[in-house]
């Protein structure tokens, strides 16, 4: 397939192509430019910072930056470092990443291959969720979790993470169940498998590309989160709303060099999750959306 | 009563009715076909049997249990589907035994069946394939495979042909052929090809629009069709037909063809009923095959017709010679030994074997007895 594609692009002489590449590389420069400058800048002591040219190497390298980001920086009141909420980040996450995933599976499974009078409705109200405004719900979702007595606690972090995810995952699945063939449900039928059965037998193994996209776009939503964190968060906040206060103080000196350490620590697990997992990403953002 | 039983079976989406009132009993062993035009409701009867589709009315019968409301699993059935539904994340093996699983069957028991259908088809080295990693030809017989090591009462076939190219159905054919002859299973089969109903079945339903237009024998079928519908559906080419009228010449009933410039011929009809149809029109159905050379015709017919006319087009098709001719303003197709001396635009005596020929009633489209 590449060879054909090589051969059928428009062909390009070397002045152009090199031309092309310096292109990009200068546009790839320019959008890592900022990755740089907080990189650099989180290796160097406060003195040199302050001392101006904040695109030069450190003179001194140091790591004291991000070991305060991690865990004596001041954030609110108590000198904690980020690690206390970047474990609470962890454990709204994972959850919340697994449940609205599973779910939304299951929903998928459910409205294309055991249909019922009205699915359609159904399936429409959901996708109404993937629009709603996140201001929208604040208050009604602060009324919930209170009567369930789950406010401000990490298990209410993750139920609010999964009913706002659910839309976007049962989306996901059902147009990928929608081209997954019905014979093989009908088949497993007669040869006597469950409703369960055909769900994990025969469905999910072949979800695996699906089955990314959705991880991909729930971790870096929830992860990237901060109006829930910060309005429902209380006493178990998570990283986002910590990099805030981390940030945001206003007393003290501005210490950049750990709020850029910081800042990096935040994004490092979507970061990661990309790595592993993206090479998938397209792949099963398309499926599904031609037959094939 | 029969091995498998349809009693009265209706299907109704809302307020369409797509089944009307089927009644079929298979004996035990019988290979039924069900066969119609695509939209003639022959899936929607599959399906009812196997339990995909509920039944609107009526009762569905195996071995004199009703199995109405029974789930699918539970009928001791087994189906090969038109796209095979082979799973995609299993092993040849894991395919074929996964219906065993499901019930129960231990392990050991499920590896004993499985080598002896492996064996009987001949995929015993495809075992530990995806499906993914198989040809056309191969699925197909995997999904075969599926299906026979559950030794269900009734195996329904679900168009398995549809998906293969011509060399290749035309083998699958003899091979499921085989394979019934030598299991003596019971065997329903939906296809929209007619030859493969005419070749693979003991019985053929013929369906049109909700309605079984004829059960019978593919002899009866093919000789004796029902009405209309069902002469001009089985066969290929298709038989032809002709309106004409019934006149009576010597005491013997005629059939009076009329050509667009007025000329009449006459063609005696073998049998002597049709005279109560005397000076009414009909429509004349004759097959391709009954109209010949004068040395290609059928020596055991009595009744043998001559009828000169002009040839139109010749087709030579290597085994025989399609020649067409055109009587009462339409296209008749002869089938011809392949070395019969025709020639397109020259006058040709053609022999119509009147034995073969058949009548219908123009206003029912009902054959008229004869």
């Amino acid at each position: 397939m590449a060879a054909v594609t090589q051969d059928t692009a428009v062909s390009t002489g070397r002045v152009t192509r090199t031309f092309l590449y310096v292109v990009l590389g200068v546009f790839a420069l320019f959008y890592l430019l900022p990755l740089y400058v907080m990189g650099v800048n989180s290796v160097k002591p406060l003195a040199e910072i302050t001392g101006g040219n904040m695109m030069a190497l450190p003179r001194v390298w140091t790591l004291e930056p991000w070991r305060a980001a991690w865990s004596t920086a001041q954030i609110g009141i108590e000198p904690t470092g980020l690690r206390p909420y970047f474990l609470n980040s962890i454990l709204m996450v994972v959850p919340a990443v697994a449940i609205s995933t599973v779910l939304g599976a299951l929903n998928g499974y459910v409205l294309t291959k055991w249909r019922f009078r009205g699915d359609t409705i159904v399936f429409g109200l959901m996708l109404f969720s993937c629009f709603i405004p996140f201001q929208i719900v604040l208050i009604p979702m602060a009324l919930v979790l209170g009567k369930l007595g789950l406010a401000g606690s990490v298990p209410g972090l993750v139920m609010v993470h999964v009913v706002y995810g659910i839309g976007f995952t049962t989306l996901y699945y059902r147009n990928y169940y929608a081209s997954f063939p019905t014979e093989l449900v009908r088949a497993a039928m007669m040869d006597g498998a469950g409703f369960f059965q055909i769900f994990w037998r025969i469905m999910l193994p072949v979800s695996g590309p699906i089955t990314v996209v959705s991880v991909i776009w729930q971790f870096t939503n929830i992860w990237n989160d901060f109006l829930f964190g910060a309005s429902f968060g209380g006493t178990s906040q998570p990283m986002t709303v910590a990099l805030n206060n981390l940030v945001q103080s206003s007393t003290g000196v501005k210490e950049y060099n750990v709020h850029f350490a910081g800042a990096i620590l935040a994004a490092l697990p979507t970061l990661f999750v990309y790595i592993v997992a993206g090479r998938y990403f397209v792949r099963g953002l398309m499926a599904g959306s031609v037959k094939g | 009563m029969g091995f498998l039983d349809i009693s009265h079976v209706t299907k109704s989406y809302g307020q369409v009715q797509v089944l009307h009132e089927v009644d079929i009993a298979v004996q035990e062993g019988e290979f039924l076909v069900l066969v119609g035009p695509s939209g003639c409701g022959k899936s929607t009867l599959l399906n009812m049997i196997a339990g995909l589709e509920a039944i609107s009315s009526g009762d569905i019968a195996i071995k004199g249990r009703v199995i109405n409301g029974v789930h699918p699993s539970k009928r001791n059935i087994a189906m090969v589907f038109q796209s095979y539904a082979l799973y995609p994340n299993m092993t040849v093996g894991q395919n074929m035994t996964f219906g065993l699983e499901m019930h129960g069957v231990p392990k050991p028991a499920r590896d004993a069946a499985l080598a002896d259908v492996a064996k009987l088809l001949q995929i015993d080295h495809l075992l530990d394939r995806k499906p993914g990693q198989l040809s056309g030809g191969q699925r197909q017989r995997v999904a075969m495979g599926r299906a026979l090591v559950r030794n269900p009462d009734v195996f329904l076939f679900d168009e398995p042909l549809s998906n293969l190219d011509a060399k290749l159905r035309v083998d699958m054919r003899t091979e499921i052929k085989k394979l019934h002859q030598k299991l003596k299973t019971t065997i329903v089969y939906v296809t929209h090809d007619q030859i493969e109903a005419m070749t693979l079945s003991t019985r053929i339903a013929v369906m049109n629009k909700g309605y079984v237009q004829q059960l019978g024998t593919p002899k009866e079928i093919y000789d004796t069709p029902a009405n209309l519908f069902v002469a001009t559906f089985m066969g290929s080419p298709a038989m032809n037909i002709l309106p004409a009228t019934v006149v009576m010449e010597g005491g013997q009933p005629h059939a009076e063809i009329t050509d667009a410039d007025g000329a009449r011929r006459l063609l005696r009809f073998s049998q002597g009923n049709l005279a109560e149809w005397a000076d009414k029109p009909i429509l004349l159905g004759i097959r391709p095959e009954a109209i010949t050379d004068p040395e290609g015709a059928d020596r055991k017919s009595a009744n043998i017709q001559p009828l000169a006319n002009r040839v139109t087009v010749t087709e030579p098709a290597g085994s025989d010679t399609f020649v067409t001719m055109t009587l009462s303003g339409k296209d008749v197709i002869a089938r011809m030994r392949a070395d019969a001396m025709v020639a397109p635009g020259e006058v040709f005596d053609f022999a119509i074997n009147m034995d073969k020929a058949v009548a219908f009633d123009p206003a029912t489209e009902a054959r008229i007895p004869q």
